[in-house]
């Protein structure tokens, strides 16, 4: 999680920012924290004058922010429209079972985090998951369980390691 | 003045008006769910639209300023088809439990699909579903009866400054939630129930203590007291088809006792009691250098406001608790004593205005050797329906008086109901702590009526006391950050969290207007003009409670029973 410090830090590069410069100052913040945290939206409330409640409002109303840490594999699910007509949703939906998550959680564990994308521009591959950059193709509700149980095994070598 | 035409009748409007405002001065009503007088349009529930020649779509009359020669149709049938629509489709994603809704009978939708004719469902499919939040002690919300109208964002960020909740999310999954989905409980919420106020349907309430009350008055073997707050003898009546204004302080008294409370009380006494004790502190701290303004702490939704918003100002606020938990205090010592009851087996009731009152009920420090000072809160709406459940015929009962030792009041406890009334109060007994005289004239027209901030300056002896009147803590605010700013002419300020004080409370009946709160201020005042005791240091059983038990204000036995203490609170858990 970041410091204090670290969000003045970006809310120092914002002069005399008003209500508009909200957005931006939340990218930012998730740039470099994986996330909005608590104690991030509380202060810049203070900073910008606006209550926390907004605040969320206007980071649940886009799809970019999320309000959990990333896990330690991020999975993005393309559901744009090439990955849609190849199945896309039978997978997220399977991945969502798999890992007990919705799209913007993190596992327990802390290992996995899901977030649906509109599209990543790989539509040859349909349907297509990125973890952590990593670009798994034309995926079934089956064998992405397969391609999670390589991360599953990732983790756990280097656990013991 | 504007001319323009509403159903083929000439009507004039003012320059800048909106339609809907100039259509009803002509008396033409339109339906609405989300317009609120005095606010900035918002145009989120389109019930309102009218058909205006030469413009392609409906147009919304709550967004719609006047224009010269507009041709308005209100009623025609595109219009009425296009309401009934709105209300099918919102229909379609609400629950069909009307039958077991707080609202049943009386909820804006229900009445708008009854008005419209609609007799079946013309539209089906998947409905949203969010948790139930009961996570607060005060208020609960059912976001799945919730029409996303946005009155309550509105009048909590608005009117009261506070912006606990928001719409979250966006397209079919928005809801009115809290900041990080979290409990209102953990939220900046001051349980002030404005919200339910303006609600059109049953996604928010209170959160009921009903069956609470009933199975103490059931049980033998608890004693079961009642207090009724100054301000709920002048509304409680138009649950009961009374005019507005309407005091049955009689009736209910008689009404409380047939419900099978063993004492009734009331609050109104405490109010006494709390202004000797708030006027002796506010003496004391002028006379000893004290932090200056004092500022009232009766009204809880103003003093957890203060806890989160302007936690560097805590020392500002009087010590004294507020006259529910005063009250609640002397009947668990005081009156179990004398009575010889064991304070265990007392379950004390209040019926308040308030939805907030439910929650400093269950503030820890509202509690003495593990029993809380109060053990239950009815709203008067609550308290409407144990009346009806009972099936007592309210209007025909026999009116009587509350019990002693704390059913003698002053009318200077009663006013505590209208914004400006512990103003008043206070005034009229530390001019006497003062100089030891009575104030020439009782009444202080300055800290009366509706306006947002009153301020006065009362010349005390030789010294002028600076006093500021604050209704609503979206009020209070731009008086809070004046003094931050520096500005030192204020010696006491009164904060009631409600715009109109309690008589326009969130726990008041479902409807009030600020016609209905105009009514009962007056009609506290017209109590106050009347009577014939109007200082509260003057109250007999006021007297005799100090002589018999507390000994004098400020002294050992009120630290112990009467004062509290406030802390900083986060406004995000």
């Amino acid at each position: 999680m970041m410091t204090a410090n670290e969000i003045d830090d970006i809310l120092r590069q914002y002069p005399e920012a008003g209500r508009d410069a909200l957005i931006p100052i939340l990218q930012d913040v998730q740039d470099i924290q994986g996330y909005l945290s608590k104690d991030a939206v509380v202060r810049i409330g203070e900073c910008l004058k606006l209550p926390p409640s907004k605040i969320y409002g206007v980071a649940t109303f886009y799809n970019q922010f999320r309000f959990q840490p990333q896990g330690r594999f991020h999975i993005q699910v393309c559901r744009g429209t090439a990955c849609h007509v190849k199945g896309s949703a039978a997978v997220l939906d399977r991945l969502q079972r798999e890992l007990g998550v919705a799209s913007g959680e993190t596992t327990r564990d802390g290992i996995f985090s899901l977030e649906v994308v509109a599209c990543i521009g790989a539509c040859g591959l349909a349907p297509v998951i990125s973890v952590n950059g990593e670009f798994h193709a034309k995926l079934t509700p089956d064998s992405v369980v397969d391609v999670l149980n390589e991360y599953r095994q990732k983790a756990e070598s280097s656990a013991h390691a | 003045m504007v001319k323009l035409t509403l159903n083929d009748r000439h009507i004039e409007a003012r320059e800048g008006e909106l339609l809907i405002d100039a259509m009803e001065r002509a008396g033409v009503r339109v339906p609405t769910l989300c317009h609120m007088k005095d606010l900035f349009p918002s145009g989120a529930c389109r019930m309102c639209v009218v058909e205006i020649d030469g413009r392609r779509g409906l147009v919304p009359s709550c967004a719609c300023p006047v224009e010269e020669g507009m041709d308005v149709k209100t009623h025609s049938s595109r219009v009425v088809r296009a309401r009934k629509t709105i209300i099918e489709l919102l229909l379609a994603n609400h629950p069909d439990d009307c039958l077991y809704c707080v609202r049943n009978g009386n909820c804006q939708l229900q009445d708008l699909a009854e008005e419209l004719g609609v007799r079946e469902r013309r539209f089906t499919g998947g409905r949203s579903h969010h948790d139930l939040d009961v996570s607060n002690p005060a208020i609960e919300r059912d976001p799945d009866k919730c029409i996303l109208c946005g009155k309550c964002v509105r009048i909590c960020e608005e009117v009261q400054g506070v912006a606990a909740i928001d719409f979250v999310g966006r397209g079919s999954r928005a809801m009115v939630g809290t900041a990080f989905d979290q409990g209102l409980n953990l939220s900046s919420c001051v349980n002030c129930g404005q919200c339910i106020m303006v609600c059109p349907t049953g996604a928010l309430r209170e959160r009921s203590s009903l069956k609470d009350v009933m199975e103490a008055i059931s049980d033998p073997d608890t004693f079961v007291v009642v207090q009724h707050a100054p301000s709920i003898s002048v509304t409680l009546g138009e649950e009961f088809g009374l005019k507005p204004g309407t005091d049955v302080v009689g009736l209910m008294t008689t009404a409380m006792r047939r419900l099978g409370f063993d004492r009734v009380f009331d609050t109104a006494f405490s109010a006494d009691l709390t202004i000797m004790e708030e006027a002796s502190e506010l003496v004391h701290r002028l006379s000893t250098g004290g932090k200056l303004p004092m500022m009232t702490s009766c009204s809880p939704g103003w003093v957890k406001f203060v806890e989160q918003f302007y936690p560097d100002m805590l020392e500002n606020i009087s010590t004294c608790k507020s006259p529910q938990q005063m009250l609640g205090a002397v009947i668990k010592s005081y009156f179990a004593d004398r009575e010889g009851l064991d304070p265990k087996k007392i379950f004390s009731v209040s019926a308040m205005p308030c939805t907030a009152k439910k929650f400093e009920a269950t503030r820890p420090e509202m509690a003495r050797h593990g029993l809380p000072d109060v053990d239950a809160v009815l709203t008067t709406r609550e308290l409407a329906r144990l009346i009806r459940m009972r099936g007592l015929d309210f209007n025909d009962l026999e009116p009587s008086n509350a019990d002693t030792p704390f059913g003698e009041r002053t009318s200077a406890g009663k006013i505590f109901g209208a914004t400006g009334g512990v103003m008043e109060a206070a005034i009229r007994t530390a001019y006497h702590l003062i100089t030891g005289e009575e104030l020439q004239d009782l009444d202080v027209k300055a800290v009366r009526g509706m306006n947002g901030v009153k301020e006065a300056a009362v010349a005390v002896g030789d010294l002028e006391v600076g006093v500021a009147v604050a209704n609503g803590v979206g009020n209070a605010r731009k008086l809070l950050d004046e003094i931050r700013e520096g500005r030192d002419d204020l010696h006491f300020i009164e904060v009631m969290t409600c715009p109109g004080g309690c008589i326009a409370g969130g726990g008041q009946p479902i409807g009030t207007d600020l016609d209905k709160v105009r009514e009962r201020m007056n009609a506290l005042y017209k109590i106050d003009s009347e009577d014939s005791i109007r200082v509260s240091h003057e109250n007999p059983a006021i007297k005799r409670l100090y002589e018999e038990f507390l000994g004098e204000p400020l002294g050992h036995k009120s630290h112990e029973l009467l004062h509290t203490h406030y802390t900083k609170r986060e406004t995000v858990m």
